[in-house]
């Protein structure tokens, strides 16, 4: 059993939760992930590390709650258990080398990017952050990405915050201002990580995204992960989740996303039906 | 006076028609009575040619000998002298291929159904004698051991019972390995699998789940925790696909990916239990072992019209356990033989809607002695099917040899190891089952598990 021992809400749909698990704290590094499963009718649930204390034990993940899962994890409270926690897993990023970084998110994207754009931050890189979303009461972790970025913009699709667009339009206006990055670090949905990519190929930019196709054991030996990437399969859960952008057959995990599209609607519905069964009784 | 009867005892079955609907267990088990009889089959040869054939060397005409007499809790304790595991040996060995293989009755007629007999000694005493708690004289010294398929579950049975404080160490949320994710509900009951691990917890064994290891610690940080000696025993996870367009549709499957949704997750309760699992009507599985029959046989209990089993050699060559075949054919599982994947076919969209195949015919035997299949010419086909299940084996997973310096491995991800002993290249560290093997049997991955349980003790004792 692991405890939640904090819970805050980000935004309406997004929660945050420090999970004492020391052993994934003791090892865990940015860009790798951790698999919960809630409680024993629970799938396995991959979500990003988004921040670890060692000392402390703990390990901060950031979710959306899309589904029945997500919905599942966020009605629980501090103080109460999950019943699997299991990670580190999927290769750490790699920043080795890098001066100058632009770390684009998209929504909950953000999340992921987090404790990547604060890692290349710690290491003395400058940070350029570029965060989208849809309108302003969607914004989360503002003064965590500020504080590790030298800039950051926000962006929201109908203005209602920070500049009116799309992230891609700043980070050219960044680029064609005479900006030269390193990196770019693309994380969202999977349309973004593609237009993101497609603007950084002719320039030559080296730009990795983070992949998250839909995951089961997350150690390699489900093959449920599998992602197309210079033409070559890869197992997102032990290759990845960072690939370089300009490899992947992004219309192919688009595909693959809508696996259990409808599998998901009945278990959100059949839960919800077993919620008002509880009230009832 | 020997039953001279030509036939094993029939084992009582759910009907195929009933039992292709659910996935409670298939073969009911002897009872009693059936066993007495069948017990007298036994001739109980002098030279007990049986015996050999067993990995494990099973003292075969002795246990026999006390299910004869009605002396069950005594067979028990004779078969586990070299069998931790009965219960389930009996239920999934390739008995037709070793114990029974071997057997004298086998020259006229079946062969003394040793398997059968075997689990019901194991059923009958789990459901009959009381537990006893034993009283282990503890030696202080830590072993972990690494994953607790078969292998690991033996060789931590037999060091506690040595007096070492065993810890097994498990990527998933439950222990059990294949025993749990892979073979299913209906040929092996997670309950009776959930009892030798609980067992296993009496004595003292501890299981730390939810632990990858590779990644939360590696073998040389479980050294600095206290560990004197380790076993790998991580099975053969990875799983290999065929190469050819088409594999990453949707609806393409690894059968590790499809039983491990439906046996670990309970994907044949959704939604009570949150996993999904994708079916299909028309389902084609390639490959033609135990994994192929069991993929096979769960896409049918999970409403699929049309299950085919496409397999590129001949009957005969079929991998798979006689007994499962013979079962996948009962329950309407359709076997397109000598045929041979080269496409899968997806629609506009991205989804399976068939399998391009060729067919094949046998040529000169290859280097494994068998007639190597050659295409026929202008035989392409398609099968439409809209769900693809890829059972044409595993590998042994690279993650523990790509974290552990040190650690020897064949090109192919066997771990090497010192066959007598079980010894890997790395001092105080063991190996064995399919982490060592390949893909395998549950029986030689106890028999690993055990050698090298022998190995440790005798390494500790010298240390
Ligand atoms: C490596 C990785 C890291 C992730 N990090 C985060 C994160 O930090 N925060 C966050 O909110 N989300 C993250 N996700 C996505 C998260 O796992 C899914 O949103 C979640 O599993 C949805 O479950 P659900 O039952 O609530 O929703 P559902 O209704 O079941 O699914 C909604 C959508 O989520 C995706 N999804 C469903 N099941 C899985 C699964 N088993 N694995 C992966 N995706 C799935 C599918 O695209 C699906 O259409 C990550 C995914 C991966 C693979
Ligand atoms: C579907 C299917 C049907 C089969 N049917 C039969 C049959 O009828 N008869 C028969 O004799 N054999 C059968 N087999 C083969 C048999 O199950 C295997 O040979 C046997 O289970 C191997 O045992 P093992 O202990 O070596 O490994 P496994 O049973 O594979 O167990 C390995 C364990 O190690 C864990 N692990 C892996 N990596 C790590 C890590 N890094 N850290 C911690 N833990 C880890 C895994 O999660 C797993 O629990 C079948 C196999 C399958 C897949
Ligand atoms: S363990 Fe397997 S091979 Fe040995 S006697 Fe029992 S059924 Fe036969
Ligand atoms: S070979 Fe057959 S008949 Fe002879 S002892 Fe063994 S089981 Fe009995
Ligand atoms: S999630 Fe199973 S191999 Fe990646
Ligand atoms: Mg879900």
């Amino acid at each position: 059993m692991y405890k939640i021992v904090k819970k805050e809400t980000l935004s309406p749909a997004v929660k945050l939760m420090k999970i004492n698990a020391p052993y994934v704290a003791r090892k865990a590094e940015p860009g790798q992930f951790i698999i919960l499963r809630v409680d024993e009718f629970g799938e396995r649930c991959p979500l990003t590390i988004a921040d670890y204390d060692r000392e402390e034990g703990t390990v901060t993940i950031i979710f959306q709650e899309v589904g029945q899962t997500t919905k599942s994890l966020g009605m629980l409270e501090e103080g109460q258990d999950i019943l699997d926690f299991v990670g580190p897993l999927g290769v750490a990023s790699h920043f080795e080398g890098i001066k100058k970084a632009a770390v684009i998110g998209g929504g909950l994207g953000t999340a992921i990017a987090y404790p990547q754009a604060k890692k290349l931050h710690e290491m003395g890189a400058e940070v350029h952050s570029i965060v989208g979303f849809r309108n302003k009461d969607l914004i989360i972790l503002e003064s965590e990405m500020s504080k590790a970025s030298s800039k950051l913009i926000i962006t929201t699709d109908d203005g209602s915050n920070g500049t009116k667009g799309f992230v891609t339009d700043e980070l050219k206006k960044l680029i064609e201002e005479g900006n030269t990055y390193d990196l770019v670090i693309a994380i969202g949905p999977l349309i973004m990580m593609k237009a993101v990519s497609n603007l950084t190929r002719p320039y030559g930019i080296k730009t990795v995204v983070s992949m998250n196709p839909v995951m089961i054991d997350g150690t390699g030996m489900c093959g449920g992960c599998r992602v197309t990437v210079g033409g070559k399969t890869k197992f997102a859960c032990v290759d990845g989740p960072d690939f370089d952008g300009h490899e992947v057959d992004f219309d192919e995990a688009m595909r693959r996303q809508l696996m259990y599209k409808n599998h998901e609607r009945q278990s959100l519905e059949d839960h919800k039906c077993n919620l008002g069964g509880e009230t009832n009784a | 006076m020997p039953n001279m009867s030509p036939d094993k005892v029939k084992m009582p079955e759910q009907e195929p028609d009933v039992r292709n609907k659910n996935f409670l267990e298939v073969a009911l088990g002897y009872t009693p009575e059936m066993a007495q009889e069948e017990a007298k089959r036994c001739l109980q040869c002098k030279n007990k040619p049986c015996v050999a054939g067993c990995p494990v060397n099973v003292k075969i005409p002795e246990f026999i000998q006390h299910v004869a007499n009605g002396e069950f809790e005594k067979a028990y304790e004779k078969i586990t002298e070299t069998n931790s595991l009965p219960a389930i040996c009996g239920r999934v060995c390739p008995q037709e291929s070793q114990c029974e293989k071997l057997c004298v009755r086998g020259i006229k007629g079946e062969p003394v159904a040793i398997g059968r007999l075997e689990r019901f000694v194991a059923d009958w005493f789990m459901q009959n004698s009381k537990p006893q708690a034993k009283s282990i004289q503890k030696n202080g010294t830590k072993v972990a051991v690494i994953g607790s398929g078969p292998a690991g579950l033996t060789c931590a049975g037999d060091l506690v019972n040595l007096g070492y404080d065993v810890t097994i160490f498990e990527a998933f949320h439950t222990p059990g390995g294949v025993l749990m994710y892979g073979i299913p509900e209906f040929r092996l009951p997670k309950a009776l699998v959930q009892k030798e691990i609980d067992s296993l917890k009496q004595l003292g064994v501890e299981i730390k789940t939810n632990m990858v290891i590779g990644k939360v610690l590696s073998l040389d940080e479980l050294k600095d925790e206290g560990y004197k000696a380790m076993f790998i025993g991580t099975g053969a996870g990875l799983p290999n696909f065929m190469g050819i367009p088409g594999e990453n549709l949707n609806g393409v499957y690894s059968s590790n990916e499809f039983l491990t949704r439906i046996n670990l997750m309970k994907a044949y309760l959704f939604p009570q239990y949150g996993t999904p699992v994708k079916v299909g009507k028309n389902v084609a599985v390639v490959g033609g072992g135990n994994v192929a029959m069991d993929a096979a046989r769960s896409a049918k209990r999970l409403g699929a019209e049309n299950v085919y089993i496409v397999y590129r050699r001949s009957e005969k060559e079929l991998p798979a356990r006689l007994e499962e075949i013979h079962h996948a054919k009962e329950e309407g599982i359709i076997f397109k033989l000598l045929t041979n994947p080269t496409k899968i076919i997806g629609t506009d969209e991205g989804w399976v809607k068939g399998i391009e195949c060729v067919e094949m015919e046998l040529g000169e035997p290859d280097s494994s002695g068998r007639r190597r299949p050659v295409v026929k010419k202008n035989s392409e086909h398609i099968i439409d099917v809209d769900t693809v299940i890829i059972a044409i084996g595993q590998s042994p997973n690279p993650l523990i040899k790509s974290t552990t310096k040190g650690l020897d491995t064949h090109d192919w991800g066997g771990i090497i190891v010192e066959e007598a002993t079980g010894a890997t290249s790395k001092e105080g560290v063991y190996a064995g089952g399919d982490a060592v093997t390949g893909a395998a049997t549950v029986i030689l991955a106890m028999g690993a598990g055990k050698t090298a349980a022998k190995a440790i003790d005798e390494y500790l004792r010298n240390d």
